[in-house]
């Protein structure tokens, strides 16, 4: 069993419109939506949960208002600004900037601070027309998006073996950061899906020097291509550089928005006019899939 | 409406620019906001992950500084490897093992925990970098400079709210303050937007961009920041996200059209308002309603 990642660095690029397509495109695969803070897979694959958990993951600190003797000791040691003192001199701990680091229920003279687990978040296994998916939503404000992303990708693999799936498809999240990192580390391949802009191009970059950080084998997607392909085209030879191989140069459709809005994938969209982008969008597909399943 | 409360003093005002899905057109608004204020403005790019306002700003750079943030260093003479500090960090970044404590300084959120509750003093604290810090300055127009800082995430860093402190603290405040916030409604979104007097949040009129948005406002009403809306490529996609607006009293800042030439202007990182000297003018007004806090047009 294989597991391929899609990312992209820059947002918006069409790594979900062409997650979608994959997963319509794959024979025998589970589909995994690891961009947790705003997932969108689920408006194409209109999932059918069959069993939704609750993800708990660290602690918030509480302050007892009746116990608090107002020393301000809490506020001076928190590193991330997360106390501060009320107008009528009582302290408050402000949950969205709270990390859990439990720094000033340890240290309150008057053990005037509760830390209450925190529940950060839900993920659900359910059943579309493409097979099975997990899926998960992390709680506004909520930490801890990286273990989200963990625990996704780990029951995806699960299901994956279980229904003797060969393939997890996986959408990831934007950025490099920590929910990026949780996404692809371990992962058999990793897509990359961006645009050629200015912007694509430096964010493009950065993914890469991420994927070859991590020893990660990477591929490259230039979507929206005929926008600039004179950039494209440089962008795929700075790519190759990196040893990184372009699988695919998909044009700039509306058709893409126009079958997101019926809730389907670009390849499932049967209107007249758009035979091209479907087809590039099958061929990078054929393409990918030989480098994933050598 | 949400609440827009009437500005009577002069502290900077901050105006952060932010969306739940990406690629919606944060930084293409943010920089030409900067540039439509006719006034001098102080652009903080705090997309650590992907900083790309620098592309569309083209500033002269005047200072770069290399951004550390603090993780435990272990004395092993003085480790009596009590455990005390395993116990209390979170995060797993300590553990004991061969008679001593060992650091994960990747898994560490620089709380300052083990080094407080060491009975031996063996814990002081270490430098790691976790990216950088630019500045610089504007000067298309002379009279109404933009000054400009980015931060940038180290490669293979994982947390990016130091960081994003980092970029809204560093420098002098001009009047106006615009932040360009990185996507999302989890940590780094929230580090940035956080204190801010008015959030805008971009977004484009499709199903992916309806949901994000969705995501987004409920952010920001738990925030208690007031904001509107701005929609770009408005003549794209269906009327869903204008139908939420109306239904959940929502204002509509500003609706950007698409057109191919602005697509082709992005892509090669030329401003928004030298390709649209027309929403120039729309970028202006926009801006002055909303520091004065009136209902946004």
């Amino acid at each position: 069993m294989k597991e391929l990642i899609v990312i992209s660095g820059k947002g918006g690029t069409g790594k979900t419109s062409l997650t979608a397509a994959f997963c319509h495109l794959a024979h025998n695969c589970v589909c995994a939506d690891c961009d947790v803070d705003a997932a969108d897979l689920h408006l194409i694959l209109n999932p059918e949960i069959a069993q939704s958990h609750t993800f708990s993951s660290g602690h918030e600190a509480i302050i007892r208002q009746d116990t608090c003797t107002g020393c301000g000791l809490c506020e001076k040691y928190c590193t991330f600004d997360a106390i501060s003192q009320n107008k009528n001199g009582t302290f408050r701990v402000d949950p969205y900037a709270c990390e859990g680091c439990k720094v000033c229920v340890e240290f309150c003279p008057a053990q005037a601070i509760d830390f209450l687990e925190a529940e950060c978040g839900v993920w659900h296994s359910s059943s579309t027309r493409f097979g099975t998916m997990v899926h998960a939503r992390l709680h506004i404000g909520a930490e801890n998006s990286g273990k989200l992303v963990s625990l996704v990708r780990r029951e995806a693999r699960t299901v994956a073996e279980a229904e003797h799936a060969e393939l997890v498809i996986v959408d990831g999240p934007p950025g490099i950061g920590c929910p990026v990192i949780a996404s692809i580390t371990g992962a058999d391949g990793v897509l990359i899906v961006t645009e050629p802009s200015v912007s694509g191009a430096h964010d493009f970059e950065r993914v890469a020097q991420l994927c070859a950080h991590f020893n990660i084998p990477a591929y490259l997607c230039i979507n929206k291509y005929d926008i600039n392909p004179e950039l494209g085209d440089s962008m795929c030879a700075e790519a190759a550089q990196h040893d990184i191989p372009t699988l695919g140069k998909i044009d700039f459709d509306p058709a893409f928005t126009a079958a997101q809005i019926r809730c389907q994938c670009v390849t499932e969209y049967e209107e007249p006019g758009t035979e091209t982008i479907a087809t590039q969008v099958r061929d990078l597909w054929n393409t990918l899939e030989k480098h994933i399943n050598p | 409406m949400p609440e827009m409360r009437k500005n009577q003093n002069d502290s900077p005002f901050t105006l952060a620019i932010a969306s739940g899905k990406g690629g919606t057109g944060k930084t293409t608004l943010a920089t030409a906001l900067a540039e439509a204020a006719g006034m001098a403005v102080t652009l903080r790019d705090c997309d650590v992950e992907e900083p790309n306002a620098h592309l569309f700003v083209r500033p002269r750079w005047n200072r770069h500084t290399e951004q550390n943030r603090h993780v435990p260093q272990i004395d092993a003479q003085r480790c009596s490897a009590c455990g005390k500090c395993a116990e209390l960090c979170q995060f797993n970044a300590i553990a004991i093992a061969g008679g001593r404590a060992m650091v994960f300084t990747e898994l560490c959120h620089s709380c300052q925990g083990c080094r407080r509750i060491c009975p031996e003093g063996a814990i002081s604290d270490m430098d790691m970098l976790m990216g950088s810090l630019d500045c610089g300055v504007q000067l298309k127009n002379p009279a109404t400079p933009i000054n400009f800082i980015s931060g940038k995430l180290a490669i293979g860093q994982v947390m990016a709210p130091p960081l994003i402190r980092a970029v809204k603290n560093v420098g002098a405040a001009e009047p106006l303050n615009i932040l360009d916030c990185p996507p999302g409604t989890s940590c780094p979104m929230i580090t940035a937007v956080r204190g801010s007097d008015f959030v805008i949040l971009v977004t484009e009129p499709t199903p992916f961009g309806l949901n994000d948005l969705e995501l987004a406002v409920e952010t920001v009403r738990q925030l208690k920041l007031p904001f509107g809306v701005v929609i770009n490529r408005a003549d794209t996609g269906n009327s869903a996200v204008r139908d939420y607006c109306r239904d959940n009293d929502i204002a509509i800042a500003l609706e950007i059209p698409w057109e191919r030439s602005i697509a082709e202007a992005y892509s090669r990182g030329d401003s928004l308002c030298d390709a649209s000297p027309a929403l120039k003018n729309k970028l202006h007004t926009m801006l002055h309603h909303i520091m004065m806090r009136e209902e946004t047009v």
